[in-house]
């Protein structure tokens, strides 16, 4: 039986290799290092589901209307209604593989999350991503003993392989021997996000690089919801990226402000006095940037006044994380935070099974545009990765027909324009670019001016083009979107648009880049 | 703030090491040797103390917040992350070298695959789809889960060897994740496995326990693992 080929190795490819595995089929699940040192171990706040362990009577309806609001209905809603269904199993799976979920009296304790009206988020301590990600790996490895899965780590893949617009396989590099090989069967990319566009400016890794993505869309793949960039209101910077400062840290009582006439101003409080600092991510973060911009300064989060029993029992990483990376103490300092870019809800275009609009070509976890809409609530990403592979996964094994004639893989030797890599200077130069067009507050002005610089950018190389192409579609589409909804906040256009509510598609049609706006379907009964 | 970073370099593996020393200078007090090698990288105009160009230096990085082990190596004799190493902190002249056990890619790159296939060879997995849930066991595999496979305890530690029968710590920490939640049934072949790959060739002195960057506690780890594995002292609430 031919593999298939899972490229990258966080929790939504080890869930599609997982899945493939327990169906009979062997996979091969390549990344550019093992999964240990994948972007999901980073994961703190935790993955939800409509478990109700806390008896408030949270259901999967409920999870479903809060992830479609939360991405101001710009979300698939079958998709949405799929996904919600699913995550009771896929959390009580995890408790199933040994995740040691935070627990009392027996039962799995379920905490509040931006944007939902139930504790619905399951959580083990302060690295959920890492003890999830664990449990998940041990599970493959059992499988790989087994010879179903093969772990390729320490492999790039460059391309895509295609035959009359289908994806028929990848060509892989061994980043240790520089040995090229190409395999043939079916690919589901697992990627991740974008943070490579945004080198020092993202939360995430180093490790995902948005090659795969730029690559694939140069090669035809759809990709949609380009415009919607997740900032989160407190990260710090510290050497080469942004470190998120956890919500937890205001949800304990952690306060925004900025100098003002010589005295500190609780900004927040004053302009949301219910919600307060807990108003959504993308309400504070543009608060923030909108002070800063009048006031000149930094913002600051205030947890001077935290109870000591606090520290010690919920924060007590975060505190060791500030006075390590900053030599700042939040007993008694204040904390200079910074919106940073955290999560990317647009990626590579999917229908709710997960197939891209390459034939033979599947997309699953932060790479893939989907579940999430205009804004994703936290919790639902770490479950978004696990059911997108699982849904993946169960698509090929739909489609695949054993008696397809798929080559055996072999050895590339010749010229491959994709190896040669981004240089930093011009990874440089287009982060800029994008900042300067697509940060939290954005007009029409702005993202013509960033098109402009974007088309004088010379690319050095083939790789250096196909970023080019995906931060034209980025821009372009953050243009087309003449509206706010969401992280997508128009400073010309700042009203939501109804005739908006439609997915910006992005594609390459020659070498031209062309954003349409598709109607986003019905929810279908459900049986 | 201005250093010299003198990097032990090696184009693959075969090929011979040489010292490069790079002038390295920062606005950023906060820098970290894993800063200092990005923008070491990023800026091919520069050049090393006798004129050299510096070629693309090969490390490994993925978190930069110490939480995904990737950049281990020896920061002026002592392995540890990059991203851990605070510049300020390391004195004038700063020695990079790949750790020294594990066969190096190249410059300061090495091949860990060893340490994932030793998981592999502990059949690092559990069998039982209804793993112990007591608040003690829980606990402890919170803490073993910590394990970052980053290498730096199998670096100290006198007894563990690339191919030998001692696994080191980097396998014992997991091991103590599975011992913590494992069913009865599973435990003959893992008391089996631990025996000869851990607690045989383990001489205690935890250096191991000093260097680990995660600070997991370990001895906790071992005397839980010990108790079950070797003594067979019953765990509460298995069958
Ligand atoms: C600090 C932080 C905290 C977070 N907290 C939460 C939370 O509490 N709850 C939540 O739900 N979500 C959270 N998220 C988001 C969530 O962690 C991610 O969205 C999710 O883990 C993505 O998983 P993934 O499998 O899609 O990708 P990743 O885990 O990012 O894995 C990507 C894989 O692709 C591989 N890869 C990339 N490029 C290539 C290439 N060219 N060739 C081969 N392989 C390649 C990489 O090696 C890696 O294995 C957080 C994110 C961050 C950064
Ligand atoms: S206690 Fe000593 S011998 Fe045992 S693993 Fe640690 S360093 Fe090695
Ligand atoms: S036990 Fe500590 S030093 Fe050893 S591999 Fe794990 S994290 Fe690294
Ligand atoms: S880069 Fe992840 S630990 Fe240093």
């Amino acid at each position: 039986m031919h593999p298939v080929y899972i490229i990258g190795a966080g929790l939504a490819g080890l869930s599609a290799a997982l899945t493939l595995a327990e169906q009979g089929r062997p996979s091969v699940l390549v990344s550019l290092q093992p999964s240990e040192r994948a972007q999901s171990v980073l994961a703190e706040g935790g993955i939800n589901a409509a478990l109700d362990t806390m008896g408030e009577g949270d259901t999967v309806e409920d999870h479903y209307n809060d992830t479609l609001r939360g991405g101001v209905w710009l979300a698939d809603p079958n998709a949405v209604a799929a996904l919600t269904a699913g995550a009771p199993d896929v959390v009580r799976r995890l408790a199933a593989m040994g995740v040691p979920f935070n627990r009392e009296d027996g039962h799995i304790v379920q905490r509040n999350f931006g944007g939902q009206k139930h504790k619905r988020t399951a959580y083990a301590r302060s690295s959920t991503g890492k003890i999830l990600m664990n449990a998940v790996i041990d599970v493959v490895r059992r499988h790989e003993a087994a010879g179903l899965v093969t772990r390729l780590p320490h492999h790039e893949c460059l391309r895509l392989l295609t035959e009359e617009g289908r994806c028929i396989g990848v060509r892989i590099r061994d980043t240790y021997t520089g040995a090229m090989t190409d395999g043939f069967g079916r690919v589901i990319l697992c990627t991740g996000g974008l943070c490579g566009l945004f080198p020092g400016h993202t939360t995430g890794t180093t490790q995902n690089t948005g090659d795969v993505t730029a690559m694939a869309f140069s090669l035809g793949a759809a990709l949609a919801g380009l415009e919607m960039l997740q900032y989160h209101p407190t990260t710090v910077g510290i050497a080469g990226k942004r470190c998120l400062v956890t919500e937890a840290a205001r949800g304990e009582g952690g306060r925004l402000c900025i100098r003002r006439d010589g005295a500190l101003w609780y900004f927040m409080e004053e302009k949301y006095p219910e919600l307060k600092n807990l108003m959504p991510r993308d309400v504070v973060a543009r608060e923030m940037y909108f002070v800063r911009r009048d006031l000149g300064g930094s913002v600051l989060l205030d947890m001077t006044s935290l109870p000591e029993a606090t520290w010690e029992n919920k924060l007590s990483d975060l505190r060791e994380e500030l006075m390590h990376y900053l030599s700042l103490d939040p007993k008694k300092d204040l904390i200079p935070v910074e919106e940073g870019i955290h999560y990317f809800m647009g990626g590579i275009d999917t229908d709710i099974g997960h197939r891209t609009s390459l034939p033979g070509l599947y997309a699953a976890g932060e790479c893939a545009c989907q579940y999430h809409g205009a804004n994703r609530l936290g919790g639902n990403s770490l479950l978004g990765a696990l059911f997108g592979g699982q849904t993946a996964a169960q698509s090929v094994m739909g489609d695949v027909h054993d008696d397809d004639d798929v080559p055996a893989p072999r050895p590339f030797t010749g010229e491959e324009p994709l190896a040669a890599p981004v240089s930093a200077a011009f990874a440089e130069a287009v982060c800029e670019i994008l900042l300067g067009g697509m940060g939290i507050v954005r007009s029409e002005a702005g993202l013509t001016a960033a098109l402009d610089a974007l088309s004088a950018l010379t690319p050095g190389n083939a790789r250096e083009r196909c970023r080019l192409r995906l931060a034209e579609a980025m821009l372009t589409a953050a243009r087309a979107r003449r509206e706010s909804r969401g992280a997508h906040y128009r400073e010309d256009w700042p009203q939501t648009d109804e005739s908006f509510r439609k997915t910006a598609v992005a594609e390459m049609q020659g070498d031209a880049v062309t954003i349409t706006f598709r109607p986003l379907p019905e929810r279908r009964e459900t049986s | 703030m201005k250093v010299l970073l003198d990097i032990l370099r090696r184009e693959n593996a075969e090929a011979a090491p040489w010292h490069q020393c790079i002038p390295f200078e920062t606005a950023d007090t906060n820098a970290t040797v894993a800063s200092a090698l990005t923008a070491i990288n990023a800026d091919p105009s520069l050049r090393d103390t006798e004129g050299r160009p510096v070629t693309p230096i090969r490390w490994e990085c993925s978190c930069l917040q110490k939480k995904c082990g990737a950049c281990a190596m020896r920061i002026n004799g002592v392995p540890r992350l990059a991203c851990d190493a605070q510049l300020a902190d390391l004195g004038e002249t700063v020695r990079l070298a790949p750790l020294g056990k594990f066969p190096v890619v190249a410059d300061l790159m090495v091949d860990r695959s060893g340490m994932m296939q030793q998981l592999r060879d502990m059949r690092l997995w559990l069998e039982t789809d209804e793993p112990a849930a007591d608040p003690d066991a829980l606990a402890a595999s919170y803490e073993a889960s910590r394990c970052l496979q980053c290498g730096c305890c199998l670096e100290v530690c006198p007894n563990f060897y690339v191919d030998g029968d001692f696994y080191g710590m980097a396998a014992a920490v997991p091991v103590s994740r599975i011992v913590a939640e494992a069913d009865e049934a599973q435990m003959a072949d893992l008391r089996r496995a631990y025996r000869s790959h851990v607690y045989e060739g383990c001489g205690k002195s935890l250096a191991c326990r000093d260097i680990c960057p995660a600070g997991i506690d370990i001895e906790g780890l071992l005397v839980r693992s010990n108790a079950a594995a070797v003594w067979k002292r019953r765990r509460k609430g298995r069958k």
